[in-house]
C-alpha cells in the first residue's frame, strides 16, 4: 500500500484554454442530466452533457466509426456516468473507456441511485475513480474535481456515503494527464530520479 | 411591508411542506444552486420532472393495461420515476415508487395497479402544493430562498 511518501504529483490535467476541466458527464435522464450540469457549471468546468453510452463513444470518437488518424481526439479531463441507463449501462461504457488507448487514463466516475456493493466493486475493479450515490450533491462534485485539478492522489478512496474501502484499497494515483505513461514494469529496476508508481486498483 | 408578508408566506409554505413530507433535503441542494444568472433553476428542473413524469406514468399506464403484466418492464420504467423523483427531493413519490416496486418484485400485479393509484394521487397532490409554492416565490421575488425549514 502506497504510503503518503509515495504519492507525488504527476503532472497537472491539460485543462482547455480558459483553465478548466473538460467533464463529459452520461445519463438517460434528463432532469439528472440538467442537475449534473448545473453541479459541474459551479464547479468550474467546461460541461459536455450526453443521454447515452453510445452517445459517449461517440462524442470521444470510440464507436468504431472510420475517423482520421490524424486528427486531435476531443480532449476530456473528466468522464461521470450514470449506471443504469438503457442500451448501455455505466459499466460497459466504463469498459470501453479503460479499454481505448486513447482514454483510459481519463478518469470515470459512475453515479447510481442503488447502494449495491457488488455493482460498487465491479465498477471499481474495472477502473473508476469513484462511486457516487444518488442524487449527487454540490459537494461530491467539488471534491472529485478539486482531486482532479490538482493532479494528486486521494489517500483513502471514499466509494460512497455509506461505507469506506477497508485497508487493502491503494490510494489512486492520477496518472491520466501525464503525457508519458509509465508502464508498470516490475523487472526494471526504478530509476533514480523518477518514482516507481504503484499499480493502482483504481487507475492505471 | 406586502415583500415582507410574500416572504412569510414562502417560508411558511415551505416549511409546511417539509414537516409534511412532501420534500426532501435534496430539494434544498437544488436551491443553493440558485443564483442572480439562474434564479429559477429549481423551477426548470421541476418542469422537467413534471414533463419526464408525464412520459412515465403514461407509460406504466399502458404497461399496467396489458396481459400478462410485463413486471421487468414495469420496474424498468419505476425505477427511472423514482430516479427523477429523488433527484428533486419529491420524498412521499419516492416512496410510493419504492412500494411499487416491491410489488413488482413479487409479481403481485393487483399490489402494483393500487401502489400506481396512491403514486399518482401523491404525484397530483405535490405537484399543486409546488405550483402553489412557485408562484408565491416569484411574488415574493427573490430573496434568499435557499434556508433550511427548523
Amino acid at each position: 500500500m502506497a504510503s503518503a511518501g509515495d504519492v507525488f504529483r504527476q503532472g497537472l490535467p491539460e485543462v482547455c484554454a480558459a483553465g478548466k476541466l473538460h467533464v463529459l458527464a452520461v445519463d438517460d435522464s434528463h432532469v439528472d442530466r440538467k442537475v449534473i450540469e448545473r453541479l459541474l457549471k459551479i464547479s468550474s468546468c467546461k460541461v459536455t452533457v450526453v443521454e447515452s453510452g453510445s452517445r459517449a463513444l461517440q462524442y470521444l470518437g470510440l464507436d468504431g466509426e472510420k475517423s482520421s488518424i490524424g486528427l486531435d481526439s476531443v480532449k476530456v479531463n473528466l468522464i461521470m456516468t450514470d449506471y443504469s441507463m438503457p442500451g448501455m449501462t455505466g459499466y460497459e461504457l466504463l469498459k470501453k473507456i479503460k479499454e481505448s488507448s486513447v482514454f483510459r487514463e481519463v478518469p470515470v466516475v459512475v453515479m447510481s441511485s442503488e447502494n449495491i456493493l457488488t455493482r460498487i466493486d465491479s465498477c471499481l475493479e474495472e477502473g473508476a475513480e469513484e462511486f457516487l450515490l444518488k442524487p449527487v450533491k454540490l459537494s461530491d462534485v467539488k471534491r472529485v474535481t478539486d482531486f482532479i485539478m490538482r493532479g494528486e492522489g486521494m489517500k483513502g478512496v471514499k466509494i460512497s456515503k455509506k461505507r469506506s474501502r477497508s485497508d487493502d484499497c491503494i490510494p489512486s494515483l492520477s496518472t491520466a494527464f501525464s503525457s508519458v505513461s509509465h508502464p508498470c514494469d516490475i523487472s526494471s529496476p526504478p530509476s533514480p530520479c523518477v518514482l516507481q508508481p504503484k499499480k493502482s486498483r483504481l487507475s492505471i | 411591508m406586502d415583500k415582507i408578508n410574500s416572504r412569510r408566506q414562502v417560508a411558511a409554505m415551505k416549511q409546511s411542506l417539509f414537516d409534511q413530507g412532501y420534500l426532501d433535503e435534496q430539494f434544498i441542494q437544488l436551491e443553493e444552486l440558485q443564483d442572480d444568472a439562474n434564479p429559477n433553476f429549481v423551477e426548470e428542473i421541476v418542469t422537467l420532472y413534471y414533463r419526464d413524469s408525464s412520459r412515465l406514468i403514461s407509460n406504466l399506464d399502458h404497461t399496467l393495461e396489458r396481459n400478462p403484466v410485463d413486471f421487468n418492464k414495469l420496474d424498468t420504467i419505476m425505477h427511472q420515476f423514482k430516479g427523477s423523483s429523488s433527484s428533486i427531493g419529491a420524498k412521499k413519490v419516492k416512496a410510493e415508487c419504492t412500494l411499487f416496486m416491491e410489488y413488482c418484485r413479487a409479481r403481485n400485479g393487483e399490489g402494483c395497479r393500487r401502489s400506481f393509484q396512491q403514486m399518482k394521487k401523491e404525484y397530483a397532490t405535490l405537484r399543486k402544493k409546488l405550483e402553489t409554492y412557485f408562484h408565491l416565490a416569484r411574488q415574493a421575488g427573490p430573496v434568499e430562498t435557499a434556508f433550511r425549514p427548523k
